[in-house]
């Protein structure tokens, strides 16, 4: 319930640290963005990560998992986000994970979720059917059949779709929302790829009648929405998570460029308007972290507050995360608008974060609802 | 620890037995009493209160006990503190003298200053007021221009200070002055203490954009101030004038941590004047935004001390967090009151008179408040030159 990181969440994150900052730089995504691949991650080092035990972080030890909490499982992303590390930890972890342990009977949960913790099964999450998120708005039927439910409907951004063994997807039977597992290889499934500026893994999925077994609608739950949103909720904190980490690195080298790059004979750095520019960063930049730490404390604390606190730290990361990256490729010049700089990297992933699971504006607004005005 | 323990219920006791009920709300500006030669009360229970405390040495619990204060170490002093938050219980006095001068005489002062100053801090007898700016030193303080020529055992003190608050109400001045024009700025400021009274000082009130006049402009002509009243070594008045400064951030702390809350509740204030949607929500999207944009950022600053509290309880924390407080919490405080003009219309910018509660009054009157603490205590343009350089470690052209 604390707002700082435990000495175990710090071991958690050192390890996060060291194995991003050697397994998985900045030039791994530029490699995998340049082969072109289409899954946009390493086997390898997807194998590592969940060999160092991150497929399990979030998960009660009785489905395969070490029950390390959020704030452990953030702990890591923040570092992730320092390097750009491109895995599917967030989309098959974090939100498939979270939905099937919310919504999942006991049997559904025993069966999925040890495959997943190990890596075994990768899961997507077909929800938005839009360019904005926007889980109100389900379209996609689920239609009841002798034997199951046949599914129809268009999902669009599917985080890390190319190549999942798995979709879970959000559909509605009658006005019911249900959460449906879909092979990917079934009849009437067909995936496109969507290259965003990130260079990382969307698609876009047509549903056509796709017939789903009864035992794969997720049903240990009453509510399936809250239980969505619990998992969206786990998805955006961890989302935010990486976002930090991305800003602190963006900031540390626009930093150090400011005191090394020499213009007039003098390092920039010591223009006033420079340094009042690089201030203001570092003040959101502390504000955004509390904001990030009272989420991960009300998410510990099991507060009420908890969705609250989320959508005020994916508002405010999102927010933060636009300026750093914006004054990063100005405060470069111009080599911060070439390729050869990592700076770019790091913009086209904040951006495209900052779309997924709700803007700054969506989160500003839940926020408020959720406060009662 | 168990004298401890046993000092807390005594004080405890003592607060629940000698506090009247009525000294254990937050107090607004207008019932804080201020020491000195004037000294009024606004209710009988206020000057109750304040005579127990004086009569403990409660006023200055710190003080060593020759001074009037109640002799109180620094674990006691806590205690006491936390003991007085605890019940809610008001300053019995509030006087510069307390949190500036006094401190300041007990660091630099002779024991015959001590013993001529200090007690009257204590007992609310004398009020005190700072003179540090000047028309051309406001953030670059040091360029102090008043000046303090020698004259036999006195100085003879000409110049001008600016925003001396309360200096037309106040009985003493601790003062900034040179006297040594060939020297590096900080290195010819020498710390004068004198009587407000004493021939050729004048305080003329400056009326600020609120309406309000605590701030003054105060005139030096041929002020003769005794030598034996200059604090420190002649010349060595800026390192008093840094201590000083680092007194005022307490001296805040404190403040804060008693006057009544901010009673502006901008989602309320919106529901109030913009009206709700079917669904209970403020009507303008818009402002909804900014609102919960404002809340969050207040929220944070909220918690910047306790997240540093906690970082440091795990042995990671970083004092340079407190350095962006003064920044961004004057900031969002001025955003915050130009969302409330927002939301409230014309309601909100009601000058006087007909047509306006006491509520849109005072708004209008704080939003133009606000203003001044970005530029008060340090500008917000200096703060950032400091992060810029003390953390960001940039560099000096």
């Amino acid at each position: 319930m604390s707002l700082a990181f435990n000495e175990e969440q710090r071991a958690l994150k050192d390890t996060a640290r060291d194995f991003a900052q050697a397994q998985a730089p900045v030039e791994a995504l530029r490699a995998l963005r340049d082969a072109g691949s289409a899954t946009a991650f390493d086997d390898a080092t997807w194998q590592q990560l969940l060999e160092l035990g991150w497929g399990g972080m979030l998960l009660p030890e009785s489905y395969g998992g070490f029950d390390f909490g959020l704030k452990g499982l953030c702990a890591g992303m923040e570092e992730f986000g320092r390097t750009l590390v491109c895995s599917p930890l967030l989309s098959s972890v974090v939100l498939s994970g979270s939905a099937i342990l919310a919504a999942g009977n006991e049997q559904q949960k025993l069966q999925w979720l040890p495959q997943i913790a190990a890596g075994e099964l990768r899961f997507a999450l077909a929800l938005d059917e839009g360019v904005h998120h926007n889980p109100a708005n389900i379209q996609t039927s689920a239609i009841r059949t002798a034997d199951g439910f046949e599914l129809s409907g268009c999902k669009q951004m599917v985080i890390d779709g190319i190549g999942a063994d798995k979709l879970l997807v959000a559909a509605l039977e009658a006005s019911e929302l249900g959460l449906y597992i879909v092979d990917p290889s079934a009849t009437g499934v067909t995936l496109s790829r969507r290259q965003l500026a990130d260079s990382r893994n969307y698609a876009q999925i047509t549903l056509d009648k796709v017939a789903v077994a009864e035992q794969h609608k997720l049903s240990g739950s009453e509510d399936v929405a809250a239980a969505l949103e619990l998992a969206l909720d786990n998805g955006r904190l961890a989302l935010a998570a990486e976002q930090f980490g991305g800003i602190q690195a963006m900031f540390e080298r626009t930093v150090e460029y400011l005191k090394e790059r020499k213009q007039f004979g003098v390092h920039i750095g010591s223009f006033q308007a420079l340094q009042h520019r690089a201030a203001k960063m570092y003040i959101e930049i502390q504000q955004s972290k509390t904001v990030l730490m009272d989420a991960l404390s009300a998410v510990e604390a099991d507060r009420p507050d908890r969705a609250a606190r989320i959508s005020a730290a994916k508002a405010k990361i999102g927010e933060i995360a636009e300026l750093v990256t914006n004054e990063a490729t100005q405060l470069h010049g111009g080599i911060g608008v070439t390729d050869e700089l990592e700076v770019g990297f790091f913009l086209k992933r904040a951006r495209v974060a900052q779309v997924l699971l709700g803007n700054s504006q969506y989160h500003y607004d839940r926020f408020a609802r959720l406060s009662g005005y | 620890m168990s004298d401890l323990n046993a000092f807390r219920q005594e004080i405890r006791t003592w607060l629940e037995q000698n506090c009247p009920e009525s000294m254990r709300t937050p107090a607004t500006p207008e019932d804080q009493v201020w020491g000195g030669r004037n000294i009024q009360f606004p209710c009988e229970d206020a000057k109750l209160w304040f005579d127990r405390c004086v009569e403990k040495g409660y006023c200055v619990p710190d003080w060593p006990l020759e001074y009037g204060g109640a002799g109180f170490d620094r674990k006691q002093t806590a205690i006491f503190k936390k003991e007085m938050a605890r019940l809610g219980c008001r300053p019995p006095q509030v006087n510069l003298g307390i949190w500036m001068a006094g401190p300041a005489i007990l660091e630099f002062g002779t024991e015959e200053q001590k013993r001529e100053h200090l007690p009257k801090i204590a007992r609310g007898e004398i009020r005190w007021c700072q003179g540090y700016s000047e028309p051309g030193a406001g953030s670059d303080l040091a360029n102090v221009q008043t000046k303090a020529e020698s004259d036999g055992d006195d100085y003879i003190v000409n110049g001008t200070k600016i925003w001396t608050s309360y200096a037309d109400h106040s009985d003493w001045i601790y003062c900034l002055t040179r006297t040594d024009k060939d020297a590096k700025k900080q290195e010819g400021i020498s710390f004068l203490l004198f009587d407000m009274a004493s021939a050729g000082v004048e305080a003329k009130p400056i009326e600020l954009i609120t309406g309000e006049t605590h701030f003054c402009q105060t005139f030096f002509d041929n002020v003769r101030v005794p030598k034996a009243n200059r604090l420190g070594e002649e010349n060595k008045g800026w390192t008093v004038a840094k201590r000083v400064l680092e007194f005022e951030r307490n001296m805040m702390a404190d403040l804060e941590a008693t006057i009544a809350a901010d009673p502006i509740v901008l989602s309320q204030l919106a529901k109030q004047h913009l009206g709700e949607d079917p669904q209970g929500r403020i009507a303008d999207p818009i402002l909804r935004q900014a609102i919960a944009r404002n809340e969050i950022n207040k929220r944070a600053l909220d918690l910047a001390m306790p997240r540093m509290g906690a970082e440091f309880a795990e042995g990671v924390g970083d004092p340079s967090l407190g350095m962006i407080l003064k920044y961004a919490g004057t900031e969002e405080e001025k955003l915050k009151y130009e969302l409330a003009l927002k939301i409230t219309g014309a309601q909100g910018l009601g000058w006087a008179g007909e047509g306006f509660s006491e509520a849109d009054i005072k708004l209008t009157r704080d939003w133009l408040g606000v203003k001044t603490h970005s530029i008060a205590g340090g500008t917000s343009e200096v703060q950032l030159n400091i992060i810029a350089k003390r953390v960001l470690g940039l560099p000096d052209q």
